[in-house]
C-alpha cells in the first residue's frame, strides 16, 4: 500500500496547487539556463554564420566584438592573396538606432561585399541583395518584413530578404547591407560637417575603411600558418575562427553569463528551501498520523518513504509542468532562451536531488515524533 | 498465578515511572503490580494525573518505566531496561490500540485503515484487503468499507478503530477513552463489541477511561491514584490477581 500515493490523492487539490507554485519557480530556473545558453549562442551565431577560418583586424586589437577595429578597405585584396586562402570578404559592423513608424528599432547593420564572404548564410525569406545599394536583409527579430522600407542614416533601404535567429551579443537583430552602403552609413560625414573639412582644406575624409577581413582557407591548410602570415604585415592583426569564439565568449558575455550563472544557483537555492519548507510543513500536517502510523507498528522506513516519495512525486511533477510552461513561452522572451536536453536533464537530476536533501527536515522531524502523541486528545 | 490454567496476558511486577528530576520529579508510577489474562476486559480509572495513560503506555511498550518487570503475551519484554530493541514490531504483532478520537489514517478509507497494519506485518494486498473486510462485516460497519473516516460518524469511526485494532489478531487490546466521543446508546454497543471481541479472540481488553456509564462493563476495574494502584474491583467473573 503506497501511503504517499494515498494521500496526495485524498489532498489533491492542495498537492497540484504546491506543484504549481514549485513549476513557476523551476520554470524560472530553467528559463535562467536557457537565457545563459541563448546568450551564449547569440554572441557566436554572428562570428560562426560567415564560416570563416580567419579574422583580420587592426594591429593591437581584439575586434571587431570586443574593440573597435579599423583597417583600410584594400586590406581584403591584400589577404586574398595569402598562400593558403581560398575566398575573403571585407566587413563593417555597427549598431544603428532608427524609427519605423511609430516604433524604436535598434539594429546591428552588417555590411558585406555582395558575393563575397560576410553575407547571411541562409535567407528564410525573400532574396540576398542584388543591388549595390539600398536593399537591405532583415532577421526576423525586427519584426520587419519583405517590401518594409527603413530609414538608415540618410537613406530609405527596402528589406528583400528575411534570415532566422541572426543576432548580435546584445540581443539587437541583425540587418544586412551592401559594404558601399554600410561604409556611407558609418564613416560618412554629414554634409555640414564635410561642408566644414572642405572649408578648412583638409578634404572630405574617404570612406573605404572596413572592421574586418575574413577569410576561408583551403582544406590542407593550417588557419593558424594563415594567420601567421598576415600578421607580418605590422598595421593588422590576425586570429583563427577558435580564437575569435573565445574571445566572444570569455570577453564579450563573460559578465552576463556570471551574473546569469550566480542568479541560477541563487534561484536553485532558493528552490532548496521553499521545496524543505513545504515538505516540513506537509510532515508538520501529519504529525498526529505519522505518531499513529508509528503506534501501530509502522517501521521508520515506512515513514521515511511517505515523505520522500512525496518530495520526489511534488518535484518530478513541478519540473514537468515548469518545463513544459517555459518551452510553451519561450519564444515570447525579448532575447533568444534555447532549451537543450541536456540542461533539462542535468536540472531533473539536479531537482530530484534538491528534493531528497530537502526531506531531511521533514524527515527528521517524523522520526522524532513520539507514537505516543497518538494518544493525546 | 493463572486463572482456570490460563497464563497472564499482561503481567507487571514493581511498575514505577517518574517524570523529571530533582524538585521537578512526578512519580506517575510507583511500585504498579498487577496481572490481566485472555477473555477479559479490564477498566483503569482514575482522577486526571493519575497514572492511567502512563500505565496504558508502558502495555503498550511506548514508555519506558524506570523500574520493574514486565510481560506482554507471556513474553518478558521489560526487567529493568527492554529486553527487545523491536518494539514496534512486538507492538504490530501483539497488541492493538483503540484511541479516544479513534486516530483514522484520513487519507485512508475504511478497508485501507485496517488493511494497513496487515501490510505492515507482511500480507498481500489481497489477503488484507479479505481480512479487513471480513473484520467491518464483524463489526457490522461493512457497507461504510469505501467511506473516508471524515464521511463516518463517531460509532461508525470507532467500529473501524476496533476493526483496525484487531486486524493483526493481538491478544492485548488497549484502548485509551474508547467511548469518550460516543452517546450511551453508542457506548453500550461499543463495550459490547470489545467484550465478544475478548471472548471469540480469548484476548485481554484494558481500557482508560472516566466513562462512568460504561463501568459495568468491566470484568474488573482497578482504580489509581497519584501513581498507586489503589483498589481493585472484581466485577463477579474473575478472582482478585494483585499479588
Amino acid at each position: 500500500m503506497n501511503l504517499a500515493f494515498r494521500d496526495i490523492r485524498h489532498n489533491l487539490g492542495r498537492f497540484v496547487l504546491t506543484c504549481f507554485g514549485l513549476s513557476l519557480l523551476l520554470g524560472v530556473v530553467l528559463s535562467m539556463i536557457g537565457i545563459y545558453r541563448g546568450l551564449v549562442e547569440d554572441a557566436l551565431t554572428l562570428a560562426r554564420s560567415p564560416q570563416a577560418d580567419i579574422w583580420v583586424v587592426e594591429s593591437d586589437s581584439r575586434g571587431p566584438f570586443a574593440e573597435s577595429s579599423r583597417i583600410p578597405g584594400d586590406t581584403r585584396e591584400a589577404i586574398a592573396r595569402l598562400y593558403g586562402v581560398s575566398a575573403a570578404g571585407a566587413i563593417t559592423y555597427q549598431s544603428v538606432e532608427t524609427k519605423y513608424g511609430a516604433k524604436k528599432l535598434r539594429l546591428y547593420v552588417v555590411g558585406y561585399e555582395l558575393d563575397r564572404l560576410g553575407g547571411p548564410d541562409k535567407i528564410v525569406a525573400g532574396r540576398s541583395i542584388v543591388r549595390s545599394h539600398y536593399e537591405m536583409v532583415a532577421d526576423r527579430r525586427s519584426d520587419l518584413s519583405l517590401g518594409d522600407r527603413v530609414p538608415l542614416g540618410r537613406n530609405m533601404f527596402t528589406v528583400v530578404g528575411l534570415t532566422e535567429n541572426r543576432v548580435a551579443s546584445s540581443g539587437d537583430p541583425v540587418v544586412y547591407l551592401s559594404l558601399r552602403d554600410s561604409q556611407e552609413l558609418q564613416f560618412e560625414l554629414a554634409p555640414p560637417a564635410a561642408r566644414r573639412e572642405m572649408a578648412r582644406d583638409e578634404g572630405v575624409p574617404g570612406i573605404n575603411t572596413v572592421n574586418t577581413v575574413i577569410a576561408r582557407v583551403s582544406p590542407n591548410v593550417e588557419p593558424d600558418l594563415v594567420a601567421k602570415a598576415a600578421r607580418q604585415w605590422k598595421h593588422l592583426a590576425a586570429m583563427t575562427q577558435m580564437e575569435q569564439e573565445i574571445i566572444l565568449t570569455r570577453s564579450v558575455v563573460e559578465r552576463a553569463r556570471k551574473q546569469i550563472g550566480l542568479f541560477t544557483a541563487i534561484l536553485l537555492t532558493v528552490s532548496t528551501v521553499i521545496i524543505a519548507l513545504i515538505i516540513y510543513t506537509m510532515t508538520m500536517d501529519k504529525l498526529r498520523e505519522i505518531a499513529t502510523l508509528k503506534l501501530i507498528g509502522a517501521p521508520d522506513h515506512t515513514i521515511i518513504g511517505l515523505i520522500i516519495q512525496q518530495a520526489l512525486a511534488m518535484g518530478t511533477i513541478g519540473f514537468a509542468f515548469g518545463a513544459l510552461f517555459i518551452s510553451s513561452v519561450k519564444d515570447y522572451f525579448p532575447r533568444r532562451v534555447i532549451l537543450q536536453p541536456d540542461d533539462g536533464l542535468a536540472l531533473a537530476v539536479a531537482v530530484l536531488l534538491v528534493c531528497i536533501l530537502a526531506s531531511a527536515l521533514g524527515v527528521r522531524l517524523a522520526l522524532k515524533v513520539d507514537p505516543g502523541e497518538a494518544l493525546k486528545g | 498465578m493463572s486463572l482456570n490454567g490460563s497464563h497472564t496476558l499482561v503481567e507487571a511486577r514493581g511498575i514505577s515511572k517518574y517524570f523529571g528530576e530533582g524538585d521537578a520529579r512526578v512519580d506517575a508510577l510507583r511500585e504498579v503490580s498487577l496481572k490481566v489474562y485472555p477473555g477479559q476486559v479490564v477498566g483503569l480509572l482514575g482522577p486526571s494525573g493519575s497514572g492511567k495513560t502512563t500505565l496504558l503506555n508502558v502495555f503498550g511498550c511506548i514508555v519506558e518505566p524506570n523500574t520493574g518487570w514486565m510481560s506482554l503475551d507471556g513474553e518478558v519484554v521489560y526487567d529493568e531496561g527492554w529486553l527487545r530493541s523491536d518494539l514496534r514490531r512486538l507492538r504490530l504483532e501483539k497488541i492493538g490500540f483503540i484511541f479516544q478520537f479513534h486516530n483514522l489514517l484520513p487519507f485512508l478509507n475504511c478497508v485501507d485503515n485496517v488493511a494497513i497494519v496487515l501490510s505492515l506485518a507482511g500480507f498481500s494486498t489481497t489477503q488484507a484487503k479479505q481480512r479487513s473486510v471480513e473484520l467491518l462485516e464483524y463489526l457490522e460497519v461493512e457497507h461504510r468499507k469505501d467511506a473516508f473516516p471524515a464521511q463516518l460518524s463517531g460509532g461508525e469511526a470507532q467500529r473501524v478503530a476496533i476493526a483496525r485494532a484487531l486486524a493483526n489478531r493481538p491478544r492485548i487490546i488497549l484502548a485509551d477513552e474508547p467511548t469518550a466521543a460516543l452517546d450511551s446508546a453508542r457506548a453500550g454497543i461499543v463495550m459490547d463489541l470489545l467484550r465478544k471481541v475478548a471472548i471469540d479472540q480469548n484476548a485481554a481488553i484494558l481500557a482508560v477511561t472516566h466513562d462512568e456509564k460504561i463501568y459495568d462493563r468491566f470484568d474488573r476495574i482497578f482504580h489509581l491514584r497519584d501513581g498507586y494502584l489503589d483498589i481493585e474491583q472484581e466485577r463477579g467473573v474473575t478472582e482478585m490477581t494483585q499479588d
